[in-house]
């Protein structure tokens, strides 16, 4: 598909689409959203990247060693986060208000839950590219 | 006579199932058995407690971080195995691949 219209409004949305999905990430705590929605919207722009250009393109965006990398970091922040709990001497993934202790309501004061969603965003994000781009590959062979 | 057996017991499972519709509490009603304490709990406490004001995200990464630790560990195994099974057919062109990035 090598359409210059599909192309260049492609680029044009790019920086939208990631914005708002780092933005529904970002903001799970007090809007509608979370890791998850984020993460998919955040897929999926790389995911439009892939069909406008090529798999191989948007493979050398985003290679496989990083989606591997970030796949298994989500996971492993999200556990680091959970054992910060027991260092705090309360069970695991016990919520530490005092950490991030903004008033409640603004981006700061959900204690542990805004690096947890990001951590969950960066992987979902990660799965939907990696599975995505795995079966276009496949279909090319 | 197949297509008739096939019509007759799906009527049946309707039926029965319509039945058990017919018998749930109403919706949203004050006397349901979900509005327990639990409820309360949540909606009353998430503010104070844990500082966000959109529940949902409280109640799923905070009251019941665990079961999304599940979830993460899910998607986890479900990439593990499509990509164990997609890469068997490409396996030299994967070690190119790694060799190459890393």
């Amino acid at each position: 598909m090598d359409d210059v219209v599909l192309q260049t409004v492609t680029l044009m949305l790019l920086p939208f689409i990631q914005t708002y999905g780092i933005y529904i990430m970002v903001n799970g705590h007090l809007t509608p959203g979370g890791g998850f929605a984020g993460g998919a919207v955040l897929g999926i722009s790389l995911i439009l990247y892939a069909l406008t250009f090529h798999v191989d393109e948007a493979a050398k965006v985003y290679p496989r060693r990083k989606a591997e990398a970030l796949e298994s970091l989500g996971a492993l922040v999200f556990i680091f986060i959970g054992l910060l709990g027991v260092l705090g001497g309360a069970a695991f993934l016990t919520n530490n208000t005092s950490f991030l202790s903004g008033q409640a309501g603004t981006l700061l004061g959900g204690g542990f839950i805004l690096p947890v969603t990001v951590a969950v965003g960066l992987k979902v994000a990660s799965t939907v590219v990696t599975l995505f781009f795995h079966l276009l590959e496949e279909e090319k062979r | 006579m197949r297509r008739m057996l096939a019509t007759a017991i799906i009527i049946l499972l309707g039926v029965l199932l319509a039945a058990a519709v017919s018998e749930m509490p109403p919706f949203a009603a004050p006397s349901n058995p979900a509005d327990n304490q639990v409820n309360e709990r949540y909606l009353g406490q998430v503010v104070q407690e844990v500082g966000v004001l959109n529940v949902i995200s409280g109640i799923i990464t905070d009251y019941r971080a665990f079961d999304t630790l599940g979830e993460a560990a899910v998607l986890f195994a479900g990439i593990a195995a499509v990509l164990a099974v997609l890469e068997t057919h490409n396996l030299d062109t994967y070690r190119k691949d790694r060799g190459k990035n890393g």
